[in-house]
């Protein structure tokens, strides 16, 4: 069958499942199991709304279980576990972890990896905060915002033909097609430099890529929450005698701080999935690995599941204080 | 306070501020763009930033074969024009050997080894002549330079999208990509729906805990799920086709769509609830008829996210879509081939990535207003 049929069908397929399983449960529910009428029609009709979320939640929990809780479990065993050929494991303690600590490669992707967490939440936070500031206050603003949000739309690998575009380089003679190296070559009149294979620049080469798409999503949260600041805070400082940078960091930047954290979060957790960026531009060579790619790499290329597990778990381990805290807050709201 | 003088100067500032953010912020893009409409000679000759502008090339040229001359009055001629009929193009300087190419001006007339010599005009007009009859199997090189006017071609997306011989092209990647796409995303929307309407609207014990577990599934790389999954569906013989994948984004975009919806549902007026329960609506009635509808933005906001995200994705569709025929591989599998294949053929890499990114990104500037508003309602505050 031709794939965009079978996609097509599929669509049909499963969108009428899920309506018939929800209607017909919750028919079955209210006219089989508990009838709202006869002599018990009152306390039937209490029990099957006790019963009725489940059903609403049922496909979603199980689909959640399966494709995220279940994994986490699975993968902390596949860490602790050695796979023979045949598909046996045995348990094999913390050896896959001591193994991936003496890794050089490992020690590169974590000091990589807090290198990106450092640097890409800051800068695209910085650059967002900077550039809601700036457009919220001209006419023209909203279209500028789209451009500078545009990068969101883009995959990380077409961001990263883009970027390998900028970067690149052509021997000594020819026209250098690549920005970086045409004003580079133009203004310090050395040779064009293969950036890409360039101890320690090259990582932060790779940083801008993501910097560069996270902007406009730093930028679009925190436009609305400068948006939402009283303005009489604002009025009042204005009053005092305040100059434009006091009011913009005395006032507005303290009052949206909430924000700021979350913003910065959000982009950490992103950071810590990068994968494709690496994968596309590098594949880590040239010293540019990151824990994600370095999983990628043992789980699929050297095969070994109990090391490549083992990096899963760290990546989990580094974005668990995030997932805590975004527990607690969230718990904070609802209440 | 500042002065009206020091104000409209800072206004100034302030826009050419922006300009150079989003100048900065476009100029990547817009290299691969106008790359994606130039020739390889053109790639080649000249940054992308000089495409607009007229570039001088060094190009050689080749007089017609010696076995077309004529004669005319005594002397044995060769006439024709250098230039390929399509571009514009004006010579300035010209040379008859690979040493020497620029030593004519148009107009003048140069010597050749073979006897005879040849003229060469602006416009790229030769004619050789001798009065001995020209002898040979092959024309005569002419070098010059020649001032090219911009010149745009569609030539790279035919060759890419419409060529069916060419086994790099796009056209079954793009059928893959969206065979991906479109299930990924309409599936998870309606499982989450009703799920966001429980969470949201109705009251059981473990509610609140379920919300919290959703929020912490919201951050859960999806890097742990990529072996055990894997092998779960081999397993139970989903294997590695468009059902793994399909699953599998569901799985991983509900987190945020149960999440995105509840938000959403549980900001809806409270009234209109309650007096549809007292009116005698089951709460199927209620969720089809009533919330679904109002929740438009919500499911609209998703729909965006859950596109991009899996139109753009990579990880998954390498890990959980692999067929040896090739005939599944997605866009953004392809291009990650084509940048260690074709490192430096970047006619046919921004093609294609600009073919991957062009869907996107018309999705991105019609829907934004939603992408906007899914975003703003989507970061855990």
């Amino acid at each position: 069958m031709h794939p965009a049929l079978l996609g097509i069908l599929t669509i049909v397929i499963g969108v009428l499942v899920c309506i018939s399983y929800f209607y017909v449960s919750n028919w079955v529910l209210d006219h089989l199991i508990f009838p709202a009428k006869g002599s018990k029609a009152g306390r039937n009709i209490n029990r099957a709304n006790m019963i009725r979320p489940w059903l609403f939640l049922f496909p979603a929990l199980l689909a959640l279980s399966v494709y995220l809780v279940y994994p986490i479990f699975e993968t902390l065993f596949l860490s602790l576990t050695e796979r023979l050929p045949g598909n046996h494991y045995v348990w094999a303690g913390t050896d896959n972890y001591t193994q991936m600590l003496a890794d050089p490669k490992f020690a590169e992707a974590l000091v990589n990896n807090l290198l990106w967490l450092l640097i890409v939440p800051a800068f695209s936070t910085a650059f967002g905060l900077l550039a809601a500031q700036l457009t919220d206050r001209i006419s023209w603003g909203n279209a500028a915002k789209s451009f500078i949000f545009m990068p969101m739309a883009i995959s990380f690998v077409g961001a990263s033909v883009i970027w390998k575009l900028v970067y690149d380089a052509r021997p000594a003679g020819q026209e250098q097609i690549g920005i970086l190296n045409a004003i580079y070559t133009a203004v310090t009149q050395n040779d064009a430099q293969t950036w890409l294979t360039q101890m320690p620049w090259n990582s932060f080469l790779l940083m801008v890529v993501l910097i560069w798409i996270q902007t406009g999503f730093a930028m679009v949260i925190l436009s609305a929450a400068l948006r939402g600041i009283p303005e009489e805070t604002v009025e009042a400082a204005v009053v005092d005698g305040a100059n434009p940078f006091q009011i913009f960091f005395h006032i507005k930047v303290p009052q949206i701080m909430p924000t700021i954290l979350v913003v910065w979060t959000t982009i950490t957790v992103t950071v810590l999935k990068v994968f494709d960026i690496v994968y596309a531009m590098t594949n880590g060579q040239w010293e540019t690995q990151v824990l994600a790619n370095y999983m990628f790499d043992k789980l699929f290329r050297a095969n070994d599941w109990g090391v490549g597990s083992a990096a899963a778990m760290v990546i989990m381990l580094l974005v668990t204080p995030i997932l805590l805290l975004n527990i607690r807050n969230a718990r904070r709201e609802m209440e | 306070m500042f002065s009206n003088h020091s104000r409209s100067s800072l206004k100034w500032v302030l826009h050419l501020s922006v300009l150079f953010l989003v100048a900065l912020w476009v100029f990547p893009t817009a290299g691969l763009f106008v790359s994606s409409f130039r020739t390889v000679d053109q790639i080649g000759a000249s940054g992308w930033w000089a495409s607009m502008f007229p570039s001088e090339q060094n190009i050689i040229g080749r007089t017609a074969k010696p076995e077309t001359q004529q004669l005319i009055d005594n002397l044995y001629v060769i006439e024709g024009n250098l230039l390929v009929a399509d571009k514009e193009m004006t010579l300035s300087k010209w040379g008859t050997s690979s040493k020497a190419i620029d030593v004519y001006q148009v107009g003048q007339t140069a010597p050749l080894r073979r006897g005879g010599s040849i003229t060469v005009s602006e416009n790229g007009h030769y004619k050789v002549e001798s009065k001995q009859p020209l002898s040979g199997s092959r024309g005569q090189r002419v070098f010059f330079t020649a001032t090219v006017a911009p010149h745009f071609t569609l030539d790279n997306y035919k060759k890419m999208l419409l060529d069916k011989s060419n086994v790099e092209g796009m056209a079954s990647a793009f059928m893959a990509t969206m065979t991906v796409t479109i299930p990924a995303t309409i599936i998870p929307i309606l499982i989450a729906a009703f799920a966001a309407y429980a969470l949201a609207w109705m009251n059981f014990p473990g509610r609140a805990i379920l919300v919290a577990v959703i929020v912490g599934l919201l951050v859960v790389p999806l890097q742990l799920a990529l072996i055990p999954l894997l092998k779960l569906h081999m397993n139970i013989g989903i294997g590695k086709g468009y059902l793994g994948v399909w699953l599998a984004h569901t799985g991983f975009g509900l987190p945020l769509a149960i999440y995105l919806l509840r938000n959403y549902m549980a900001g809806l007026p409270r009234d209109i609830i309650e007096n549809a329960r007292v009116d005698g609506a089951t709460e199927f009635q209620i969720f089809t008829h009533i919330i679904l509808p109002l929740s438009f933005p919500a499911l609209a906001s998703f729909a965006i996210f859950q596109f991009l995200w899996t139109w753009n994705d990579l990880l998954v569709a390498k890990v959980f879509l692999i067929d040896s025929s090739g005939q599944t591989t997605v866009m953004t599998a392809k291009i990650v081939e084509m940048l260690g294949t074709r490192g430096g053929n970047w006619e046919i890499l921004a093609t294609a990535a600009f073919v991957s990114i062009s869907v996107p990104l018309i999705v991105f500037f019609a829907l934004q207003k939603y992408l906007v508003r899914g975003l703003l309602a989507g970061s855990v505050k």
